[in-house]
């Protein structure tokens, strides 16, 4: 296990790597004076965890060098541009929730710097690995490239040894906003991502006078390792929202007794909790914006009247984030750095990896607050836009809770139904081994479902696979019938503010393949919440074969959700091209996000070579084996 | 006795309650028209993939999909459409429509770059994973006397095969008069139980003694989680133990544990004090509050009862056939 990060390494390496200051040549951002790290409070009070410090950052260890993260609190991002980079994966001590831990940084930043690209240009980045003892690997989070150039170790590269560097070179043939981050182990998590921005060769179909990188993610001082064997342990861990004796009482006064009944029959017989909205909430994370937690309140400037581009980037680890900025609309203009017809929102949610680029014209305040609250509403990121340093606005209060549904397991419509006539038929989504759970209307086998029809080819009936069945790692199947693209999700329904859905994203461009699938190829997201193995098909990634693609052909994958949680899966090399509901080419993005109780297609067109990873990226899922293999290959 | 266990049967009863009321409902005609629920709606009719109108295209705002025919893809006898779906093969065939973007012809430095040798797989996190949880770790005051007992189990392995570690015992003043300890082989048969064999050895009471096991575990619906064991022991005695358990949630901390458990010996063992047939019930509640998901202290109260032969011998050895204890303890997992 020396790949690990285990917590004695990483403070050894913490000391080590901050002596070696010498990947500065190609900054152009400003170095500013360290700045103070509380250091006092050893008992760690819940609500620095939760907002952690007001000075959070990086402390540089040994006093030789103590390089600021780019969150100085100032707005000012470090930022690298050009076509020839210097970047040094290193160990840095940080201090977000009161308590020094070591963070993997690049060049000593958290998040890693800016990357400022331009279309066409050909980039070299020479990345080198100054951690003593972990392997280390950067991937370019939705640029399409050969793929030695990917980043995944085992799959596109041998990673990066310690003391070793790798030349990473490849051409540009795209604008927008991406991101980036270590495929290894759990380095992504321990700090190491970072925004690219490719400006674009003709200018952008719509104008702004300023531009912020607002990247989101989640920090937590436990170890990637330890938080993983937690998982491993206890899954339910951080559910701390399970519903009690008491809801049970409130429910049966307020709906009956026959439909609390039925509800808590429901998912008793399916051993879940409809709580169950994330494996990881805020009960250990602390949530940052640009390296930030809220007590931080990373500001970004305005002048009253100017159009701001904000360049979103969820860079979580296993968070979704609900965005909004009290006071202003936004107009989405481009998704996963791919022009989108503008749509103007109060609310949106991005997946895990998802970038959205937004445009808001801030004027009549002084400051607003910018508002990420995770999903399960167990916390929040927050930052500010405002005239001047120094000044905030109202934070909000986080949403109430939500709770799932039947209808967010694929049971249809019949949820809120519980009281009306009983015995009629199944739940709709089949539990396995069904005949203990008195749910045994079930769809496995290869059975077709009654509600799932279409006239489209895309959307016919669910069949599942026969490996899910009997499968100790799936614990649940359903039967979703369609895409639900103009489905909020889950705790955004009817709270009031336009929240953007997947139904508003088209591409500004038309089909840029053009072609029909050639054919299909349906998975299956599948997992056991309470063994925490996740899965496609029910085969984790360590025995699965190679999805494979012949090169040049153009293909469409239809991913059926059959889980209760969110999964966001990235598909690397190769664009996904999600489809509208009639089987249309929609919007083009690098990551698709497939809610609980959802069936979503789309087109790929396997114009490059090579071993591609596709994956959910939640990073403990894609751990867990939600992962696969793509292989494009010539026709022999 | 007489008391508790109607109460725990009562309680255990109303746990599967929904099960009667289940009241899932199929959709059907008659309930849509009621409004009680909606019917799936028939699919739109396939529109055509490009949605580039004239005026648009006009303008270069987009360029207009050629008419594409539908796809016409050869059979592939080598790859059969099942096959293909499941990405065990992808079937060869004339493709009838070109890109828009050219594919472009790929070059030996572009195969060079595409497939680079390599020396290793993708690195996971590994497969063994570990659970070490004292279920019960507890002392109690009684009439006679004092004593502590334990229940624990651990599991080492992967999400299918684990090796598993049961124990449970007892002390009292100051010596073990119960202690057992259980190494098995676990294998997942599906999504909720695992089959479990292996070998029990019994330290106290009286001589030691090594039985076989094998038996289930898991979780059954309503999030019951049971156990049940048959043990075959070297002298030819026969025992089968069940346990059922439950969680009731005050609150998220807060958390009352129900327990029930059964021992059934095919034989006298006079030896042990032990009668054949139904020999002991026991049952208990622990509220439990969590502190820490991994530390939570509880009280409890637990009630035994003996039975049959086993009952006899109690009561030859001026032990109480029916025990009532208050006790207290924590339960810890790492």
């Amino acid at each position: 296990m020396s790949r690990t990060t285990g917590c004695a390494h990483a403070r050894l390496y913490a000391s080590r790597s901050t002596r070696t200051p010498r990947w500065n040549s190609t900054m152009t951002g400003n170095r500013r004076p360290p700045f103070p790290v509380s250091r006092e409070s050893l008992s760690l009070p819940r609500r620095h965890f939760v907002q952690g410090l007001a000075f959070a950052g990086l402390a540089g260890g040994s006093g030789l060098l103590r390089l600021p993260a780019h969150a100085t609190n100032t707005g000012a991002a470090q930022v690298l541009a050009g076509t020839a980079f210097d970047l040094a994966i290193g160990a840095s001590e940080v201090n977000v929730t009161g308590r020094p831990r070591s963070a993997i940084t690049v060049n000593g930043s958290l998040p890693a710097p800016i990357l400022r690209w331009r279309e066409g240009d050909t980039v070299t980045l020479r990345v080198s690995n100054r951690l003593p003892d972990a392997p280390t690997s950067i991937h370019w989070h939705g640029i399409l490239l050969p793929a030695n150039m990917d980043g995944v170790p085992g799959m596109s590269f041998d990673g990066i040894a310690p003391g070793e560097s790798w030349l990473y070179r490849f051409t540009l043939k795209q604008s927008g906003t991406y991101w980036y981050h270590s495929h290894s182990m759990f380095q992504e998590q321990a700090g190491l991502y970072g925004a690219i921005i490719v400006d674009p060769l003709q200018p952008p179909p719509f104008r702004y006078d300023r531009e912020h990188v607002l990247l989101l993610s989640d920090w937590t001082d436990l170890d990637g390792v330890a938080l993983y064997r937690r998982l491993k342990k206890s899954p339910s861990y951080d559910n701390h929202y399970k519903r009690t004796a008491g809801d049970f009482l409130r429910d049966a006064r307020e709906d009956g007794l026959r439909p609390t009944l039925a509800d808590r029959g429901m998912w008793g017989r399916m051993r879940m909790t409809p709580s169950d909205i994330s494996d990881v909430n805020g009960h250990t994370y602390t949530y940052l914006l640009n390296g930030l937690p809220p007590a931080g309140n990373w500001t970004g400037l305005f002048r009253p009247g100017e159009k701001v581009l904000l360049r979103l980037i969820n860079a979580g680890a296993m968070t979704h984030f609900d965005v909004r900025i009290p006071g202003l609309k936004m107009t989405v203009v481009a998704a996963d750095g791919q022009y989108v017809h503008p749509v103007t929102v109060d609310e949106l949610r991005i997946a895990t990896a998802e970038t959205f680029d937004v445009i808001v014209e801030p004027s009549g305040q002084d400051a607003y607050t910018i508002f990420a609250q995770d999903m399960g509403r167990t916390g929040h990121a927050r930052g500010t836009l405002a005239m001047r340093h120094g000044l905030t606005a109202p934070v909000p209060a986080n949403d109430p809770r939500p709770l799932l549904t039947m209808e967010d397991m694929a049971h249809g419509d019949h949820a809120g139904h519980g009281g009306g006539a009983a015995m009629e038929g199944g739940c709709g989504a089949a539990m396995k081994h069904g005949a203990e759970g008195g749910c045994g209307a079930a769809m496995h086998g290869g059975g077709k479902s009654p509600e799932a029809h279409s006239g489209h080819g895309n959307v016919d009936a669910v069949v599942h696979p026969p490996g899910e069945d009997g499968n100790p790692l799936v614990d649940m199947q359903s039967s979703p019938t369609g895409p639900r693209l103009d489905d909020p999700g889950i705790g955004l329904r009817g709270n009031g503010r336009r929240v953007l859905t997947y139904a508003d994203l088209r591409s500004l461009f038309d089909d840029p393949d053009g072609r029909d699938p050639g054919r299909e190829v349906q998975l299956h997201l599948t997992g056991h919440m309470e063994k925490f193995a996740w899965s496609f098909d029910g085969i984790p990634f360590a025995s699965a074969e190679p999805l494979r693609l012949n090169y040049g052909e153009r293909m469409r994958i239809v991913l059926v959700n059959d889980t209760m949680m969110q999964h966001p899966i990235h598909l690397h090399g190769l664009w996904s091209d999600l489809e509208d509901a009639d089987g249309a080419f929609q919007v083009r993005k690098h990551t698709i996000d497939m809610p609980p109780g959802t069936r979503r297609s789309y087109r790929v067109r396997a114009d490059a070579l090579g071993r591609w990873a596709y994956h959910c990226h939640l990073l403990y899922h894609m751990e867990a084996g939600m992962m696969r293999e793509v292989r494009v290959e010539e026709r022999a | 006795m007489n008391r508790t266990i109607p109460v725990l049967a009562a309680a255990l009863l109303l746990s599967c309650m929904p099960a009667l009321a289940q009241a899932q409902a199929g959709c059907t005609p008659e309930h849509a028209a009621m409004g009680h629920c909606t019917l799936p709606k028939p699919a739109p009719a396939p529109v055509s993939a490009s949605a580039c109108p004239p005026e648009h295209a006009a303008m270069g705002h987009c360029t207009p999909a050629p008419a594409k025919p539908a796809a016409a893809v050869a059979a592939d006898p080598a790859c059969p459409p099942e096959h293909a779906a499941m990405g065990h093969c992808t079937p060869r065939g004339g493709e009838a429509q070109a890109p828009r973007e050219p594919i472009p012809v790929p070059t030996d430095a572009d195969r060079a770059a595409a497939f680079p040798p390599l020396h290793a797989g993708h690195a996971h996190g590994g497969g063994i994973h570990s659970l070490v949880h004292f279920n019960r770790f507890e002392a109690w005051d009684a009439d006679p006397g004092t004593g502590q007992s334990w229940e624990g189990r651990a599991w080492f392995g992967g999400d299918v095969r684990r090796l598993w570690l049961r124990s449970e015992g007892e002390r009292a003043a100051g010596s073990t008069h119960a202690a057992d300890l259980e190494v098995l082989y676990g294998h997942a048969t599906g999504p909720w139980w695992d089959v479990v064999a292996g070998v029990r050895h019994d330290f106290n009471p009286g001589p030691s003694r090594t039985w076989a096991a094998i038996g289930v575990q898991g979780l059954a619906p309503y999030k019951f989680e049971v156990s049940a064991t048959a043990y075959v022991s070297d002298g030819g005695h026969t025992a089968f133990n069940a346990e059922v358990e439950y969680e009731l949630l005050f609150t998220n901390r807060l958390i009352l544990q129900p327990q029930l458990e059964a021992k059934l010996h095919g034989r006298d063992d006079p030896r042990r004090g032990i009668g054949s047939g139904l020999s002991s019930m026991e049952a208990g509640l622990r509220l439990r509050y969590e502190v820490t998901r991994r530390f939570a202290p509880y009280l409890g109260v637990t009630r035994e009862r003996s039975f049959g032969g086993t009952a006899d011998h109690r009561r030859a050895r001026g032990e109480p056939v029916d025990d009532t204890r208050w006790v207290a303890g924590v339960r810890w997992w790492f």
